[in-house]
């Protein structure tokens, strides 16, 4: 009888207060930001002390930044083509034509080469870094790597975030690159324009603090990557469940952080270089 | 054997342990003492917190209340650097091996050697075979884990740690859904190393009929603390309910093996 009645509770648990209810997500994401910040903590203690682990580091270089290459290329030749066409019909509109290539140099160089960059390795590598260390975390592989008296935070976490900020700029580059060029090859289909012209008059305005801080924003994004994918991937709970759980909240809390830092730095950037 | 083993110093001392998760109270007011070369089994029911115990023991999970002593060290008051240094001095042996799965079977058992242990390459190597010698796997050390069965991820788990030449080996459940000949495997490897380097183990499990091949004394956990212990024909004379349903389990068993 009394089980009876415990499983009822439990099946029916008591209505909770609204104030519990509103309340709820508040004290959670304020528990989250809470334990990011001590798991920052413990990571810079890692890094500040030896042993460090150069060769996992260059393991890691590759998972994250050799293997995204193809990604990143596509990703960032499809926004050149897509300037490309999508401008073109805008500017010839206003009479303005022959700002062509330095519109699509700019918007990319500026911004859309380093967002859709982040964006595509948040997907790629917040997922894998989530699921591998989460998947690490259910099978004991990181209690084991305690158990051996080998530091997780310097063997697994600190190569990977320092990966993801040592590569997002170099991927960032090379999907500019990608960007300009699929961006004059789409150019030259509808009127026919050489290489060397299209650059000339693309870069003629462009300065080197136009180029200089949106590349070096890349390695905000990459420590966001980086951070937010290790911090769910060590604390994935409940099994083969709670690793698909840890894969999805790395990719989406990774894009939002992104996004959401970019804003901050492309008024940051406007300040120091009006 | 009992009057020998309390005149040995004890390796490991737990005094008045406390440890809850939220409102489940798993261990509360445990205590324990481990002699030096002896081998402990501790029984009880699944997911009474066993593993909870081994996982207190070598400093992956901290304590409520309560003291915890290797080798004269009170670890529950330690910091990381110094927690290390204590573990080097223990092996631990996961229930499901928790081998590192992006590692081969030979960088698994090289894995705390690189980084404790300062040697030479060719050192290393022939140290990494030897071990892998000992547990029978030899032949497997170019493979990934997921490439083995069961029972040899638990031998190469086994000669992981190992690795270090430690003086206490904790074991989560060694024979744990292995088949009766792997398990018997496993056992003897566990008599083995305890005659062969005087280890200190301590394994924790559920199967009573396995643990009398190994064990030299057990505990038996129930409710957060040690109901019973002694030797296995200390407990078959314990009248204590429990003890005897679960001790009568395995003479069930006895008798249809």
């Amino acid at each position: 009888m009394d089980e009876a009645v415990d499983l009822l509770a439990a099946a029916n648990p008591a209505p909770r207060e609204w104030t519990e209810v509103a309340t709820a997500p508040i004290i959670a994401a304020i528990e989250w930001f809470g334990e990011m910040g001590m798991f920052c903590a413990h990571l810079f203690r890692a890094v500040l002390r030896p042993p460090y682990e150069f060769g996992e580091l260059a393991r890691q270089c590759d998972e994250i930044g050799s293997k995204s290459l193809p990604l990143v290329a596509l990703a960032g030749a499809a926004t050149g083509v897509v300037l490309s066409l999508q401008t073109r019909a805008a500017l010839v509109r206003f009479g303005a034509k022959s700002m062509l290539p330095a519109v699509i140099i700019f918007s990319i160089v500026k911004e859309s080469g380093p967002v859709i960059t982040a964006l595509v390795v948040s997907g790629r590598v917040g997922a894998g870094i989530g699921a591998e260390l989460g998947a690490m975390k259910v099978s004991e592989q990181i209690d084991a790597m305690e158990a051996s008296a080998v530091d997780p935070f310097s063997y697994l976490i600190a190569t990977r975030v320092a990966a993801c900020v040592l590569m997002l700029p170099l991927l960032t580059l090379l999907s500019n690159l990608c960007g300009i060029l699929m961006g004059w090859f789409a150019t030259t289909l509808t009127e026919p324009v050489t290489l060397r012209h299209f650059l000339d008059s693309g870069f003629h305005g462009v300065m080197f603090s136009d180029f200089l801080p949106p590349t070096l924003k890349t390695l905000v994004f990459g420590w966001i990557i980086g951070i937010v994918a290790c911090f769910e991937g060590m604390r994935t709970k409940g099994g083969t469940e709670g690793v698909g759980r840890a894969a999805r909240t790395s990719v989406v809390l990774a894009s939002l952080f992104v996004i959401l830092a970019d804003v901050f730095l492309v008024r940051i950037i406007l300040v120091l270089y009006p | 054997m009992s009057e020998a083993l309390t005149v040995r110093k004890p390796c490991i001392e737990v005094k008045d342990l406390h440890k809850a998760f939220g409102p489940q109270k798993v261990l509360d007011g445990l205590n324990l003492q481990v002699s030096s070369a002896e081998t402990l089994a501790v029984l009880g029911r699944s997911g009474i917190g066993k593993s909870v115990l081994l996982k207190l023991l070598i400093g992956i999970q901290k304590p409520d209340s309560g003291s915890i002593r290797i080798d004269d060290t009170d670890i529950a008051g330690l910091d990381e650097r110094a927690l290390n240094e204590i573990r080097k001095k223990m092996g631990f042996l996961f229930q499901n091996a928790a081998l590192y799965d992006s590692l081969t079977v030979g960088e698994n058992v090289a894995f705390p050697l690189q980084r404790h242990a300062k040697m030479p390459d060719a050192e290393l190597t022939n140290k990494v075979r030897a071990l892998l010698t000992s547990v029978g796997m030899e032949k497997a050390i170019a493979k990934l884990p997921s490439e083995l069965s069961g029972g040899m991820q638990k031998r190469v788990g086994l000669a992981r740690a190992l690795a270090l030449d430690p003086k206490i080996l904790l074991f989560d459940e060694p024979t744990a859904g292995l088949d009766p000949i792997s398990a018997a495997e496993i056992g003897a490897l566990i008599v083995d190393l305890n005659k062969k380097r005087n280890i200190t183990s301590i394994v924790v499990a559920h199967d009573v009929r396995g643990a009398r091949t190994f064990a030299d004394r057990v505990v038996l956990l129930n409710d957060g603390r040690i109901i019973a212990e002694g030797t296995f024909d200390d407990l078959e004379k314990n009248r204590d309910p429990f003890v005897q349903q679960f001790l009568g389990d395995t003479s069930r068993e006895k008798i249809a093996a």
